[in-house]
């Protein structure tokens, strides 16, 4: 028996093989999920998976334009090779034009497992290695064994050229290529992310981020309950363990992360990570990346039915994160980070009540008071006793714009934002009203601390208050009251249309209804909050208002969408978690390495993070300070 | 759990008031006492209320206190005119507790902080007032050594013969957070007290909110930071007052001090 009858005998068997047991392996991963909660199954998502693939998860590899290339042409060859492959070697239909298919698909997939391979000569620190260094090999093995294979049947070389040497070769190619591209697929190789990873992108817990749309308010729980929160793996929903096994570790998160860049205990990417040997069982010692700073690699372990925290990973890693969302938003899986940061911190503080730092006392504040910092109710509205504001229920039931103050009220130094707010829209002869002595915190903090009961207080409250009266619009230059109001209490009943200041000036400013001095020299550059950028997706007003005011934005090299986090959001100011330097200073540097005079902010949280980074540095002032500033005041 | 479960503890609570917003909260020094006590022998502390079981400020605080981590709180429903002290000694005659932790006073209504003294007289067994601690207890000799706050952080270490009343001074440790899921799953047993005495006195009380007290003002003395760190660390040296039964003499005595204060 010469090669030439060998291979095609041992080829479909060698095939048929490695789909079979990834059929299996699949079936075993899908066993995996199901250990999870449930939660519903959006059937009709499947059929988007393409669509998304292209447009949505390739928006984002797209900010690398060399990995997306790459990846194009890897999957894709990889894609076609496969298919193939089935139809060629398992159900034998071989036409030439399938054969010089199946050449120029492995040409291609061979081509990209070359960059790949070249990506990973010199590894940058975010890159997982590990399995993932195999890959690239993998990749090359698996496409160049096809091609050459294919290379007589396409009667390119003659059907008997090469020795046995070459066919043992050859089989020894595809029984590794067919065993990481097909058995790996569904047995936990690095191949796992293409299966679970277009299976999540259909499959997506919140549907609405896919077509441009956006999903970016926390899921509420059931109070009522039996258990709050995620105590083990399988208290994720399944739709959430199937997210995690989507996991690429290919880092961007960690790159963006601003606990991490800080040297506090966490990455995201192993978070992610440690969330699958949770749900798989096992120890974290496997894991080829960075650890989470200042903790030691493999000390942990965990199973699907084994507490997380304390085991699987220390209860600091959860409390570092800022729910920032600039992993989220890096991530080319479309993994919900900080929903399951979320999920756990809510177990926490609702079951454990180990809320760390302040976390306990703020919560104790916001029941008993309705702020976090526990003054008097009763003082809400002293910062304004010089502003004759008209307030609902006691001067006017009906106004065009409700503006919540949010809990600026209490703090001096945007006091001063409020301030120059009010004379701003008094100056566009806006007809508004505040709520005075009964508006309470919005709750975003209590959420973002895991206590989901104290925020549905304060969210039905607020609610409760807000429709006695009537009015047309919401504005405040809180994002995060803002982010709250506009996407996270319609769960509850209310909707709004809700404006954070600066799109409300902006608006002004275009109707001519505010005019703005334009000649204002000022080095200025201008830093995005989480919670109005990532959360919202509003990064033109801020910047339409400066340009308005004749300035001239020194952007900071990770602005917009890339924007770094102040330090404040998620109650990470609260629990200070400590880490080798502080997120603020971070961000100051990245203003200082503008040169700008001026960091421009917009979130009261923003103001104060920054403004607590020590002299010599920037001055932090509001957009509404500085369009107070630039104020044409009209004579009358 | 540091001693022996089968220690017969037992926490007194109250609802609190939170004093800028006048919202009912765990009392402060109640729930350090609470603190203690589930330092001392955790799930074995037994936490009872007495006061009007069914209004809702009850309910939300004593589920504030189950949220602690608690399995349930001992409630006696009482009529809002009963003698809270007198029918709790009822409770504790026939089965007096090894230790009864109370706070110093409560934080509205009558707020005389004379619970623990009564208690402790009727029972008569001794009280330790201020404690921060039960450092160790020796069941053989039935002594306990308690921590006692005095001013400026310093402690003094008593011995004490079990059984005993203590109140909790606000020195002791923080009291845990309080968990809501626990708190919702905790359960209230409540018990109809038939036997409550009525507060006779109180029938012909008329009450008033409290007037503010002014206040003395501080004057800064200190001229550099170790007179300041002096100020604040050292024992106040007593030796100055004196006592006076004259009537003469003790208005002279006044009216010195008001001069010198510059008063007159």
């Amino acid at each position: 028996m010469s090669f030439a009858e060998f291979l095609p005998q041992l080829l479909p068997i060698l095939i048929l093989l490695g789909l079979v047991l990834a059929v299996i392996g699949a079936l075993r991963r899908i066993l995996l999920w199901r250990q999870g909660q449930e939660s519903t199954i959006h059937w009709a998502g499947l059929f988007s998976i393409p669509q998304r693939y292209l447009v949505d998860l390739h928006h984002v590899v797209a900010s690398d334009k060399y990995i997306s290339n790459t990846h194009v042409a890897t999957a894709g060859g990889f894609v076609l090779t496969a298919l193939l492959v089935i139809l060629i070697y398992l159900f034998d239909v071989a036409t030439n034009i399938l054969n010089y298919a199946l050449l120029a698909s492995s040409g291609l997939m061979f081509v990209g497992a070359v960059f790949v391979l070249m990506r990973r000569i010199n590894p940058p620190p975010n890159l997982s290695l590990g399995p993932w260094s195999r890959l690239p090999y993998s990749l090359l093995i698996f496409s160049s064994s096809f091609f050459v294979l294919t290379l007589p049947a396409s009667g390119l070389l003659p059907i008997d050229s090469g020795s046995w040497l070459l066919a043992i070769l050859l089989v020894v190619g595809i029984i590794w290529g067919v065993g990481e591209m097909f058995f790996g697929l569904t047995w936990g190789g690095p191949m796992k992310h293409a299966f679970a990873g277009a299976l999540h992108l259909g499959l997506h817990r919140r549907q609405d981020r896919f077509g441009g749309g956006r999903s970016t308010g926390l899921i509420s729980i059931d109070l009522e309950k039996d258990k709050l929160g995620v105590e083990k793996p399988e208290d994720f929903k399944w739709s959430q363990l199937l997210s995690f096994d989507a996991c690429v570790e290919c880092g961007r998160c960690e790159k963006a992360c601003p606990a991490f860049a800080a040297g506090q205990p966490l990455n995201p990417k192993k978070i992610i990570q440690d969330m699958v040997v949770g749900m798989a069982g096992g120890n974290t010692a496997k894991f080829a990346g960075s650890a989470y700073p200042g903790v030691e690699l493999g000390s942990h372990k965990g199973g699907a039915v084994i507490p997380i925290v304390d085991v699987l990973l220390e209860a600091n890693t959860l409390w570092s994160c800022t729910t920032c969302r600039a992993c989220v938003q890096e991530c080319p899986m479309m993994i919900e980070h900080v929903d399951a940061i979320v999920d756990m911190r809510r177990f926490e503080t609702m079951e454990k009540g180990k809320t760390p730092g302040k976390g306990a006392e703020v919560l104790d504040n916001l029941n008993t008071t309705d702020n976090p910092n526990g003054h008097a109710p009763s003082s809400r509205m002293n910062w304004a006793a010089d502003q004759n504001l008209a307030v609902f229920g006691s001067d006017v039931d009906r106004a065009d714009v409700l503006l919540w103050i949010g809990d600026a009220a209490f703090d001096m130094r945007n006091q001063r934002t409020l301030r120059a707010m009010i004379t701003l829209l008094r100056a566009a002869k806006v007809d508004f009203a505040v709520l005075g002595d009964c508006e309470c915190d919005s709750g975003d903090l209590a959420r973002r601390l895991g206590d989901e009961a104290t925020f549905q207080r304060l969210a039905k409250t607020n609610i409760a208050t807000m429709s006695q009266f009537e009015f047309k619009h919401i504005v405040t230059a809180d994002p995060h009251a803002f982010h709250c109001l506009k996407n996270e209490y319609a769960d509850f009943g209310g909707h709004y249309d809700v404006y954070h200041h600066t799109g409300f000036f902006a608006d002004l400013v275009k109707n001519g209804k505010i005019k703005l001095n334009t000649n204002n020299a000022i080095s200025l550059t201008y830093h995005d909050p989480c919670y109005l950028g990532r959360y919202n997706g509003e990064y033109d007003a801020p910047r339409y208002l400066l340009e308005a005011m004749g300035i001239n934005v020194k952007e900071m090299e990770r602005s917009k969408s890339k924007s770094r986090c102040c330090g404040g959001g998620g109650g990470a100011a609260v629990t200070d978690i400590p880490g080798k330097q502080r997120i603020p200073d971070m961000r100051m540097d990245d203003a200082n390495s503008t040169g700008a005079e001026i960091v421009a902010v917009a979130c009261p949280g923003c103001s104060q993070m920054l403004e607590g980074v020590v002299e010599p540095r920037p001055q932090v002032k509001d957009i509404a300070e500085l369009m107070l500033d630039a104020l044409c005041e009209e004579v009358v | 759990m540091i001693f022996d479960p089968s220690l017969n503890i037992v926490t007194l609570v109250s609802i609190g008031e939170h004093p800028l917003s006048g919202r009912p909260r765990r009392a402060e020094q109640d729930a350090r006492a609470l603190e203690l006590g589930l330092k001392l022998v955790a799930d074995n502390l037994q936490v009872l209320y007495i006061g009007q079981a069914k209004s809702p400020a009850t309910v939300s605080v004593l589920k504030d206190y189950l949220g602690m981590g608690l399995g349930q709180i001992q409630v006696l429903d009482v009529p809002p005119q009963a003698d809270i002290s007198n029918t709790l000694l009822e409770n504790f005659k026939a089965n007096c507790p090894d230790i009864i932790l109370t706070g110093g006073r409560a934080e509205n209504g009558e707020s005389s902080g004379m619970i623990p003294y009564l208690l402790a007289e009727q029972l008569n067994i001794p009280i330790v007032t201020s404690i921060t601690d039960i450092v160790s207890i020796d069941m053989l000799t039935g002594l306990a050594e308690v921590l006692q706050a005095l001013p400026r952080g310093q402690r003094r270490k008593i011995k004490v013969s079990l059984p005993f009343v203590a109140s909790v001074d606000m020195a002791a440790p923080a009291p845990r957070q309080s968990a809501y899921g626990c708190a919702m799953r905790g359960q209230l047993v409540v018990k109809d007290f038939n036997q409550s005495i009525d507060d006779v006195g109180q029938r012909h009380w008329q009450v008033n909110s409290a007037q503010m007290r002014p206040k003395r003002l501080k004057i800064v003395k200190a001229k550099t930071a170790a007179d300041r760190f002096k100020a604040a660390t050292a024992k106040i040296q007593g030796g100055s007052g004196k006592v006076i039964y004259d009537s003469k003499e003790s208005a002279q005595e006044i009216f010195k001090l008001l001069r010198d204060e510059e008063m007159l």
